[in-house]
C-alpha cells in the first residue's frame, strides 16, 4: 500500500518537475522573440481599431500569429464573416500537418485523446520547433506535460504582451513597427532551418519561401495550399532518391 | 455580414470565435485525428514534416514580399537585403538566431534612416 502511494507520489513530483520545465522553456529566446512579435501585432490590433478585449481574445482563441494577421486584414478591409473565415482557414492548412507530426512523438499507449485536442490548440511555429528540438531530451511519457506547459503559458502570456500594448503604446515609432513585423519572419525562417529533421526540410523551404510569393500574385487566396503541396512534394522526391541512392 | 455589421457586444467575439478559431482549430484537431494513426518512424511522416515545412516556408515569403503594418511602408529591396544578410550571418557565424536576427533588424534600421 505505501509503496504504491509512494510511486504516486513519485510520478506527481516528476510531472511537476518536466510541467515547471516546460514553462521555463516558454521563457527562452524564442518565446521572447515570439513575444516581441506579439508587440507588433498588438500595434496593428490597435491601430486597426480592434478593442483591448477583441484582440486578446483574439490571441487566446486563434492563437497562430499569421492567421490572427490575416484576420485583422479581413476585418479592416471589411469581409463578410464567411470570407474571412475561408481566409484564415486557407492560411491555416500548414497547422494540420505539424501537429500530424509532433502527435505521435508526444503519444504513448497511455496518453488520452483529449490531452491530445487540449495541446494541439498550442500548435503555433514557435511551441512546434521548441518542442521538435527539445522532445530529444524528455522522457517519452512526460512530452505531453512538457509541451503543455511550454504551450498554454506562450499562449497565456503573449495574451498579457498584447494587453500591456493597449495600455501602454499610444503608437509605436514607425521605425520600432516595422522592425518588430520583420522580427517574425526572420525569426520564422533561422528556427524553422535550425530545427530541419532532414536535408529535405531545406529543400522544402527554398521552394516554398519562393513560390508563396508568386502564387500569391497567381492564385491569391490558395497560394499557401499549392506553395506546402509543391514544395512538399518535390522535397520527399528528393529524400526518396537520397535513401535510394544510400541503400545502393 | 461584417466585423463592423451588427452593434451588438457579442458580435466582433462571434465573429473571432468562428472566423478565427474554428478557423484555425479544425486542422489541428484534424491533426491530431490523424496523427494518431500514424507511426512515427514511417515515410509518410516524412512527406507530412516536408509539406509542413513549406507551407511555413510560404508563409514567410509572404511575410517578407506582402508585409502588413509599418513594415509596409519599406522596399521590397531592403526587406529582402535584411533577410538575406540576417541569413547569411546565421549560416556563417555558428548558427546564432539571434544574431541573424539583429543582422537582419540593423539592416533594416539603416536602409530606413537612409531613405531606401
Amino acid at each position: 500500500m505505501s509503496e504504491t502511494s509512494d510511486d504516486k507520489a513519485g510520478s506527481g513530483r516528476r510531472s511537476l518537475y518536466w510541467l515547471l520545465r516546460g514553462m521555463a522553456t516558454a521563457f527562452s529566446v524564442p518565446g521572447l522573440i515570439l513575444s516581441s512579435a506579439f508587440i507588433g501585432f498588438g500595434g496593428l490590433a490597435k491601430e486597426s481599431g480592434i478593442s483591448l478585449l477583441q484582440a486578446v481574445f483574439m490571441v487566446g482563441t486563434v492563437w497562430a500569429l499569421p492567421a490572427n494577421v490575416v484576420l485583422i486584414g479581413n476585418i479592416v478591409a471589411g469581409a463578410s464573416l464567411p470570407a474571412a473565415a475561408f481566409a484564415v482557414a486557407l492560411s491555416s492548412v500548414r497547422l494540420m500537418p505539424m501537429v500530424v507530426a509532433l502527435v505521435p512523438e508526444m503519444r504513448t499507449p497511455k496518453t488520452r485523446s483529449w490531452v491530445l485536442y487540449l495541446l494541439s490548440h498550442c500548435v503555433a511555429v514557435t511551441s512546434w520547433v521548441l518542442a521538435m528540438e527539445r522532445f530529444r531530451r524528455v522522457p517519452r511519457d512526460m512530452r505531453t506535460v512538457f509541451y503543455g506547459g511550454l504551450g498554454w503559458t506562450l499562449v497565456v502570456v503573449n495574451m498579457g504582451v498584447v494587453a500591456v500594448v493597449y495600455a501602454v503604446a499610444d503608437e509605436l515609432p514607425p521605425a520600432v513597427a516595422a522592425a518588430l513585423f520583420l522580427i517574425t519572419p526572420i525569426y520564422f525562417l533561422l528556427s524553422l532551418w535550425g530545427s530541419a529533421r532532414e536535408r529535405a526540410s531545406h529543400v522544402a523551404m527554398v521552394v516554398g519561401i519562393v513560390l508563396g510569393p508568386l502564387l500569391h500574385l497567381v492564385v491569391p487566396g490558395f497560394d499557401l495550399l499549392i506553395a506546402g503541396t509543391v514544395g512538399g512534394g518535390i522535397a520527399y522526391l528528393f529524400h526518396r532518391k537520397r535513401q535510394a541512392r544510400a541503400a545502393a | 455580414m461584417t466585423f463592423q455589421s451588427i452593434d451588438a457586444w457579442w458580435w466582433p467575439f462571434l465573429f473571432i470565435l468562428v472566423g478565427g478559431w474554428l478557423a484555425t482549430d479544425t486542422w489541428r484537431f484534424l491533426g491530431v485525428y490523424f496523427g494518431g494513426r500514424i507511426s512515427d518512424e514511417s515515410d509518410a511522416l516524412v512527406l507530412v514534416r516536408c509539406v509542413a515545412t513549406a507551407l511555413v516556408a510560404a508563409v514567410i515569403g509572404n511575410l517578407v514580399v506582402f508585409p502588413s503594418g509599418e513594415l509596409a511602408n519599406t522596399g521590397l529591396l531592403l526587406r529582402l537585403a535584411a533577410m538575406a544578410s540576417g541569413f547569411a550571418a546565421f549560416l556563417g557565424l555558428g548558427r546564432h538566431v539571434l544574431l541573424g536576427i539583429a543582422v537582419a533588424i540593423g539592416v533594416l534600421e539603416i536602409g530606413i534612416v537612409l531613405g531606401f
